[in-house]
């Protein structure tokens, strides 16, 4: 515990940081409402990648997970784990019936 | 009770986290009904999508994601032992989501005059995969903005706390709480976004 | 040490009934569920019997089919929601969790009343709904759309229930992982946590990853009645079998969320009363955690009649297969732990046993019904409900009983009367295997379940099932009149009458309200019941 209040302390980002992940992520909404009027495709896959990485920036920097120990990432990614097996499994039978 | 206070705010953000787990399992289960319709229904999802107001979503998302940077920096200037700025911040955020709430009210009430509301008659008359993309779309952005209206209570109440200065530079865990939910919220709508209203 | 008020008589600054109900501390929630659950456990029992009673035609006259309909989605619904799920975990997990791992209480001590006022609120609107709205609700405790979504009995209610009891069941998983991970006492370290906090701490991870999907599940279930939102209604385009998907992506992993701290439970039990440490430590914790992962990837083999793809009925097949072998495992190690150990036999014991012969049965069976062939044969039959109770009330149930035996004199420090335990065992078994292997039967000979009346050909072993409900009745009723009894007029029990080894047992019975400072377990003292002497 202590070990951790210490780190925290030395650890504080700025406000320019977040500032920076801000824009990132109203270009990244341009770009992906952009990529909707390209075509069909286009904003599927849009969807697909540039969704998840919206919402990872927001989960890495605003969330804070970069600055906290692996607990928090492990719990995180242990989420997102089992709704994607989840869905997996449920598609088993949506896709193939 | 007068008990010796043993503070762990560590445990607090794992507590809070862990909570973040289950509104994340709870949309979730949204997002995979979805997937699953839209599988079913590609076309018709195509088609509905082509009537949401795809310009109000995305200033939508602007605002949403404005009022998280705003939380972040509240978080920042409370670490700088900077109460003013902290309450500028954090007050910018409710007035953000006051205003995501009041476009989304716009929205939905175009929605319903146009008949397009669950039980309404003239739903009933579109292809069934048109009706089920707006059940869910109703579903899933109306539990949003009701998790918008949640996170502006506990925004409010930290507010509250932080003018009180129970909320203070060397113990403002549940200023980062506060935040983590709010961000959660705005995650949710990063993922609803492209699914309704770019989808077309 | 000097002696200090145990917890049931220091009411701290407040009196009476509010010295509970307003509490905080683990050991007085923990007790709060205990009465709570054992009471509406006894309204289950209450209905199962007159269900018994309904099928032998005489009583008939008494219940009408649609009543008959209310009694089997209650009886679910009650045992559910309101004893098996909280089960172990609320009452011996709120109670024992921070003694066993030396902490002083859990890590949100008032989320976790909240949690129990939340089990209140959900229970008592479950139980408004009988009688307020449409009548009482008649799907069964599944709810399966799209009925529940047409059926003019009053389902939102009842359904908003379960979605209250679902939020209860979540903050004691955000409660116990919380506390584990953090307020473990200094030497505690995680292979060295007594194989109860383990089983614990993966039940509390479905909890936390399971539960919301029925949440949400149920509040479209809301939605759909109130607004009509066709997500599930195929008239609009909605799908049924999704309904199907979600419900038992929590509701499989449920069965988990009950069965495992029974097995925790067990894992304690057994070592002590071996006078050994528990075989296979190891294994034991990492099969908590792997039932707790691979249980949540087999839920659709509730569903392999339903007309899903034959892709989809394969792989869940095969997974709950799978999920067999960590069980095994756990069964294996228990009677691993048996051999050659100095057996002390007493009525926790007794009733471990138990536990292991009948979730044999269940789990055997269980398997059985994974195989894809035999499965269309009993779908939906009374074998299915016979090996549901061997499961949730021959495992669950049964380590519930040992455990409170177990603990009992810990827990109120006084000791019931063994003969009376005993005495009451015997009709409970017998009943016990009577009425559900029975049932079994009849599942095989192809009796359906939730029917109101049945075939000739099956009116014998109707009648024997029945009669087997009476014994198991009698036996609750002793067991519970015992430990009753023993509440107020039972002989002072010892601080450690088993010679239990864990730390709860190194405190006085019942312990005091402040625990923490006894507890400063040293890297080298004995702090599970595994094998350690050689080593250190």
């Amino acid at each position: 515990m202590d070990a951790h209040t210490t780190s925290e302390a030395q650890a504080h980002p700025g406000y320019g940081t977040f500032i920076k992940v801000w824009v990132v992520l109203l270009l990244l909404t341009g770009t992906l409402v952009g990529l909707s009027h390209v075509g069909q495709t286009a904003a599927v896959w849009g969807l697909l990648t540039l969704t998840p990485l919206k919402a990872g920036l927001v989960f890495y920097f605003f969330m804070h997970l970069k600055y906290e120990g692996p607990l928090l990432k492990a719990v995180v990614l242990v989420t997102l784990g089992t709704l994607l097996i989840f869905f997996a499994l449920l598609f088993s039978d949506v896709a193939f019936r | 009770m007068t008990e010796h206070v043993h503070r762990d705010d560590f445990g607090s953000r794992l507590g809070m986290w862990l909570f973040l787990v289950t509104e994340m399992v709870l949309f979730g289960g949204l997002f995979i009904a979805y997937s699953a319709m839209r599988h079913r229904y590609p076309m018709e999802f195509h088609q509905a999508g082509a009537e949401l107001n795809a310009t109000l979503g995305i200033i939508n998302t602007v605002v949403l994601l404005t009022s998280s940077l705003t939380v972040v920096l509240s978080i920042v200037a409370m670490q700088r032992g900077d109460k003013k700025r902290t309450i500028g911040f954090l007050s910018s955020t409710l007035v953000l989501g006051l205003v995501f709430l009041i476009i989304k009210a716009f929205e939905w009430s175009a929605k319903f005059h146009h008949g397009l509301y669950p039980n309404a008659p003239h739903l009933a008359t579109l292809p069934p995969g048109e009706q089920v993309f707006f059940g869910l779309y109703f579903s899933m952005t109306g539990l949003h903005g009701l998790h918008i209206v949640a996170g502006m209570g506990v925004l409010a109440w930290v507010l509250y706390m932080v003018i009180q200065n129970q909320v203070r530079a060397d113990r403002y865990v549940h200023l980062e709480n506060a935040g983590l939910y709010w961000h959660l919220v705005d995650v949710i709508w990063i993922f609803l976004l492209p699914l309704f209203y770019l989808a077309a | 040490m000097t002696a200090q008020p145990s917890f049931l008589e220091n009411t701290g600054s407040r009196k009476g009934i509010l010295a509970w109900i307003l509490s905080t501390d683990h050991k007085r929630v923990g007790l709060l569920y205990l009465y709570s659950m054992v009471s509406f456990f006894f309204v289950g029992v209450t209905i199962g019997v007159i269900m018994r009673l309904v099928q032998l035609t005489t009583f008939q006259h008494l219940v009408t089919a649609q009543t008959y309909n209310a009694l089997f989605t209650l009886h679910g619904v009650i045992m559910i929601f309101l004893f098996v799920v909280p089960g172990l975990p609320a009452v011996f997990g709120n109670f024992f969790l921070p003694i066993l791992i030396g902490a002083k209480d859990v890590a949100f001590p008032r989320l976790n009343l909240a949690s129990w006022y939340f089990f209140m609120i959900g229970a008592t609107l479950a139980i408004l709904s009988l009688f307020t709205g449409g009548g009482a609700p008649d799907t069964g405790w599944t709810f399966y759309a799209p009925f529940s979504i047409k059926t003019g009995t009053n389902i939102s209610l009842a359904v908003f229930g379960a979605f209250i009891l679902g939020f209860s069941s979540m903050l004691t998983g955000i409660n116990f992982i919380t506390t584990i991970h953090r307020l473990r006492a200094p030497g505690m370290t995680w292979f060295r946590m007594p194989l109860m906090s383990w089983a614990l701490y993966s039940t509390s991870w479905i909890q936390l990853l399971a539960t919301p999907i029925l949440a949400i599940t149920l509040v479209l279930v809301i939605l759909e009645r109130f607004f009509g939102i066709g997500i599930f209604d195929p008239a609009k385009g909605g799908d049924p079998l999704l309904y199907q998907h979600l419900f038992w992506i929590y509701s499989h992993p449920a069965v988990y969320i009950m069965i495992l701290p029974a097995m925790g439970a067990i894992s304690e039990i057994l070592p002590t009363f071996c006078k050994r440490p528990i075989f296979g430590y190891k294994a034991i914790a990492y099969s908590s955690m792997s039932i707790a992962a691979v249980g949540s990837l087999v839920w659709a083999h509730h569903m392999f009649t339903s007309g899903m793809s034959n892709v989809a009925q394969m792989v869940f097949s095969l997974l709950t297969m799978i999920v067999a072998v960590p069980s095994a495992i756990k069964v294996f190690n228990w009677v691993s732990t048996l051999y050659k150990g100095a057996i002390d036999f007493q009525p926790p014991l007794f009733f471990a046993l138990s536990f292991i012969f009948l979730f044999c049965i269940g789990g055997l069976t269980g398997v059985m019904q994974g195989a894809l062939a035999i499965n269309i044969h009993i779908h939906d039959t009374y074998f299915i409900v016979g090996h549901f109770h061997y499961v949730m009330f021959g495992g669950t149930g049964f380590a519930f009983f040992a455990a409170l035996l177990y603990w009992f004199p810990k827990m109120f420090g006084k000791m019931y009367s063994k003969k009376a335990i005993y005495a009451s065992w015997f009709p409970m078994f017998i009943g016990f295997n009577m009425l559900y292997f029975g049932m079994m039967i009849l599942g095989m000979m192809g009796m359906p379940r939730r029917y109101y009346v049945h075939l000739p050909q099956f009116h014998w072993m109707h009648v024997f099932a029945t009669v087997g409900s009476w014994f198991l009745a009698l036996g609750l009723l002793g067991f519970f009149g015992t430990l009753l009894y023993a509440i107020f007029k039972g002989e002072k029990a010892e601080d450690n009458p088993w010679g239990g080894v864990t730390l709860e047992w190194t405190i006085p019975s019942p312990p005091p309200l402040r625990t923490s400072k006894r507890f400063q377990p040293s890297p080298r003292a004995p702090i599970t019941s595994r094998r350690r002497t050689r080593r250190d």
